[in-house]
């Protein structure tokens, strides 16, 4: 390897241990370690995803688990991006919410899911709801750290260059707290797959988490492959678009 | 003391009388300012020399409106200007995520100037200060220099009474400092606006300004204040070099001695 470049070699180290434990897994199951009626090998999977994909059954569940991912994930951090704004810039707002942040952090999203039931009923509501629900923690909580430690300095060059409140809401508060903004989305993005999965596993007949509990029970395990494989994807998928998003959003923020 | 600009185009004027600053900290009552006296005629370049820990930049922030006095009162006489003052802080205190045009634009936007007017009046002040290239660049684009070009140019363009500057070219390296010195005194040639110039040299002050208000520590008082009796338009690297400039320096620094052994001797009894 002596010809390739450092950055050629880190890739090809970067991909060694996924495929590595891909490739020992299919061999073990070829050697006949395990039962592969229980534990598929990846070539098993592989087949049965292009199945899949082609019958059209797996963009049935994805849209749908998307659909409720992206609803949820706006629902819950434009509220938590506006009300953290809001804390850091006054007091009483700081201290009359984070009693309730203090407290609502630490309960399992999944835990509300029966009191989002009854709340929402059996359709897309319920999901969307659990989602903005875990999704907005995160975000407050980073949107407020970002406006708290925005540089004294700024608030100062605003208020002599008369700068009014609102004008310190959109144009300092706003864009000072960005970066840390977009950290808390990243941790929210992965936050409401995360949620959405466990919630579609109850009470739906749709989603990618229906796909893998159902298959589960028919005990069709390689189903249950392709669907925890799709969360990652999706995952990684949306991850990669929130930074390019990020990217051009905050362009000051130095290569 | 005459400058040579015309009564029309002449800045703010101030008066300050017996302010006094106190902070209140957890080991107690910390006294920043005591019985600062000081009358600025409207167009008048003045600067305020000390060490740190004297006050300076408390005075110059309670001027700009950011921290209030304790006891005492100031009067500010900006009427025909826009604004009664803009400030040039010490690291430029440009945002980051607004580009030199956009920054330079703020002071403008946040009084509702309408966008076109707003526009070229940026335009204007962007080629006073000679950036108009570097419009669309953001601040961790620009050298140390340009920052503060910028920065000059945010407060120029609000057209107000005064410039309250803190340090402004302290964190720039010599030739760049000289450079926008120069800059600095062109302009204020030019404009008639009142300045206030916060430095921790002497040298620059004397280089700088009509006046040089000298303050002491602890408390933050003004121990003396010194016409500076070179005339205007200035050549600042020949009066640097100039034996009239050699004198007067080496007389502040003797007043400064023998005032600073005094004070040795009073606390020594």
């Amino acid at each position: 390897m002596s010809g390739l470049s450092t950055k050629t070699r880190e890739r090809l180290l970067y991909l060694i241990s996924p495929i590595g434990l891909l490739a020992l897994w299919q061999v073990l199951l070829m050697m006949g370690f395990g039962d592969r009626r229980f534990i598929p090998a990846p070539t098993d999977i592989a087949y049965r995803y292009w199945e899949m994909v082609m019958s059209g059954e797996l963009a049935e569940h994805t849209t749908v688990t998307l659909y409720r991912v992206f609803t949820g994930f706006f629902v819950g951090s434009i509220p938590g991006i506006v009300v953290g704004l809001l804390m850091a810039m006054f007091r009483p707002v700081r201290i009359f919410v984070d009693p309730l942040i203090a407290a609502l952090f630490p309960i399992p999203k999944i835990a509300l899911m029966p009191l989002l039931l009854l709340v929402f009923g059996f359709g897309d509501a319920s999901k969307i709801a659990v989602v903005a629900i875990a999704v907005f923690f995160p975000v407050i909580i980073n949107t407020y750290s970002g406006a708290a430690n925005i540089e004294k300095i700024y608030w100062d060059v605003a208020r002599n260059f008369g700068a009014s409140q609102s004008v310190m809401f959109r144009r300092i508060v706003f864009f000072g707290a960005l970066p840390m903004i977009f950290a808390g989305l990243r941790i929210a993005l992965a936050v409401s797959f995360i949620v959405l999965v466990a919630a579609e596993f109850v009470a739906t007949k749709s989603g990618i988490g229906y796909l893998i509990w159902n298959s589960w029970e028919l005990l069709q395990v390689d189903v249950m492959f392709v669907g925890i494989v799709t969360v990652g994807l999706l995952g990684l998928i949306a991850t990669v678009c929130l930074q390019e998003i990020e990217r051009k959003v905050i362009p000051w923020k130095a290569e | 003391m005459e400058q040579p600009v015309t009564a029309a185009r002449r800045g703010a004027a101030v008066r300050i009388a017996a302010v006094r600053k106190e902070y209140v900290s957890a080991a107690g009552t910390v006294l920043a300012l005591s019985d600062i006296d000081l009358t600025i005629a409207a167009g008048e370049f003045v600067c305020i020399v000390g060490p740190s820990g004297c006050g300076k930049s408390t005075l110059l922030r309670i001027l700009a409106g950011l921290d209030r006095q304790t006891a005492g009162t100031i009067a500010v006489e900006a009427a025909g200007w826009e604004v009664e003052n803009a400030m040039v802080f010490q690291e430029s205190g440009l945002f980051p995520w607004m580009n030199v045009e956009t920054n330079v634009r703020f002071g403008l936007d946040t009084r509702g100037i309408p966008r076109a007017e707003a526009n070229g009046r940026v335009d204007e002040a962007l080629k006073l200060v000679g950036l108009s290239k570097f419009r669309k660049h953001y601040p961790h684009q620009l050298s140390g220099g340009m920052r503060q070009r910028s920065a000059i140019a945010r407060a120029f363009v609000t057209n107000p009474g005064m410039l309250l500057m803190d340090e402004p070219f302290a964190a720039l390296d010599a030739q760049n400092r000289v450079i926008l010195q120069a800059e600095l005194v062109r302009l204020w040639e030019q404009t008639g606006k009142t300045v206030i110039y916060i430095t921790h040299s002497i040298e620059e002050a004397l280089l700088l300004g009509n006046r040089t208000v000298i303050m002491t520590a602890q408390p933050g008082r003004i121990k003396t204040i010194i016409d500076v009796p070179f005339p205007h338009p200035r050549d600042l690297i020949q009066l640097s070099a100039s034996p009239e400039f050699g004198k007067l320096k080496l007389d502040i620094w003797r007043v400064l001695e023998e005032e600073v052994n005094r004070a040795r001797a009073e606390t020594e009894q």
